[in-house]
């Protein structure tokens, strides 16, 4: 695969080939929950949504304890990762926060005072 | 012949789409981004197009990972607007053209561009909100027709930022070629440096940012020869979006003259810009 002649930046995912084959079925779960009537289904019995969809063991252990990072190891998009987040309320400042290592009010105010920087 | 009058180079990002239809705009937060819109909201208004050829990407809202078309078009007479999850964009439903749209995809197509086909397809905010920021109150029905043009820049490989601006250069010689008298707009969307996940989220490159409006108009080469692993680094993650304003730039004149420009930082996790330009070389 292209893997070895692809680059890596550190701290950056560059959601690739293989990361999209692994993540497929997460994907396609978080894809689903745009629609009100699969959103309840999933909130009634998480595990059964995420067996539906054919999640791995790792993926759906990631799902059900909102392991954002994780998500996006095993090959979640975060515009696909970002529809669980909303549906759990919560923002894509909030998540910037997960990935950095910040409370979700400290990414904002990194944000307004011109964003964060390399290194 | 169909003429390019004005080409518009602008971040999509959904919270400039919620600030408006949450009557928002006025909010210290929103304001300065606001009001730097508005020389070019009035400008576009005294030079409405008939068709905006608008190049976005999808969200995860109309297209999924399923089939990931590079390049893809839009031939349908109307798009819907999606549902991410709230519920649809309190805007019009978006009008296609479907005549200029086949003719687009036949000539590209002959010039060596092999793009999918959509005939049906759910617009995001990908292409809501740069039809928003072109025109903030559109009543029942938007200015003019849209074709919507998809670029994959969600997933690795993208296309070369050199392959979107040749691109951009097909689109400008289909338009020549086609009969109908017609003035059209082409928006360039997405951007500017951002990126959303990982250790570096947050990232913000303004330096990088002021390069790329500045040569976008007098240097397009430039942009067009950087890699993609470069257009990552300097712009984050998604940053790379500004491919897309590339294909706008291709459609243009070699020579295309500033009406305005606004660049602010943030708009939520990404610094947004706005650059208007008037086909050719000078104002008339």
């Amino acid at each position: 695969m292209s893997q070895a002649s692809r680059f890596d930046l550190p701290g950056t995912y560059v959601f690739d080939g293989p990361a999209s084959r692994r993540g497929l079925r997460m994907n396609q779960l978080f894809m689903s929950l745009r629609s009100a009537a699969n959103r309840e289904r999933f909130s009634a019995d998480e595990q059964a949504y995420c067996a539906e969809f054919g999640l791995t063991a790792e993926q759906e252990r990631a799902v059900l304890d909102r392991d954002w990072k994780a998500m996006a190891d095993l090959g979640g998009s975060i515009f696909y990762i970002y529809k669980l987040a909303m549906m759990d309320g919560r923002s894509m400042q909030y998540l910037g926060g997960v990935f950095s290592g910040m409370t979700e009010e400290e990414f904002t105010a990194a944000l307004r005072a011109g964003g964060r920087k390399d290194g | 012949m169909a003429e390019v009058i004005w080409g518009l180079a602008t971040s999509h990002v959904p919270s400039i789409g919620a600030a408006m239809d949450r009557g928002r705009t006025q909010d210290p937060y929103w304001k300065p981004l606001f009001d730097g819109y508005q020389p070019a909201r009035d400008w576009m208004g005294e030079h409405t197009p008939d068709v905006a050829i608008v190049i976005y990407n999808d969200h995860a809202n109309g297209v999924d990972l399923e089939v990931v078309p590079t390049f893809a078009l839009g031939t349908a007479e109307r798009y819907r607007v999606a549902d991410e999850g709230w519920g649809p964009r309190p805007v019009p439903d978006v009008l296609g053209d479907p005549e200029l749209a086949e003719h687009l995809v036949e000539h590209l197509i002959d010039d060596g561009f092999d793009l999918t086909v959509f005939q049906e397809l759910d617009v995001d905010h990908g292409l809501t909100v740069p039809l928003s920021v072109y025109c903030p109150d559109p009543g029942d029905a938007w200015p003019c027709k849209v074709v919507p043009l998809l670029v994959n820049v969600i997933q690795y490989p993208q296309p070369t930022a050199a392959r979107c601006y040749e691109l951009g250069k097909a689109i400008g010689r289909a338009l020549a070629d086609y009969e109908p008298d017609l003035k059209v707009a082409v928006f360039g969307t997405g951007g500017m440096s951002h990126q959303l996940a990982g250790a570096r989220a947050g990232f913000i490159n303004p330096e990088f940012d002021a390069m790329y409006l500045e040569a976008i108009e007098t240097d397009p080469e430039k942009l067009a020869a950087l890699s993609r692993e470069e257009y990552i680094r300097q712009a984050g993650a998604e940053g790379i979006e500004l491919i897309m304003w590339l294909v706008m730039r291709g459609a243009m004149s070699e020579r295309i003259h500033r009406i305005h420009q606004t660049y602010h930082v943030p708009a939520s996790n990404t610094a947004a810009a706005l650059a208007l330009f008037q086909n050719g070389p000078e104002a008339r």
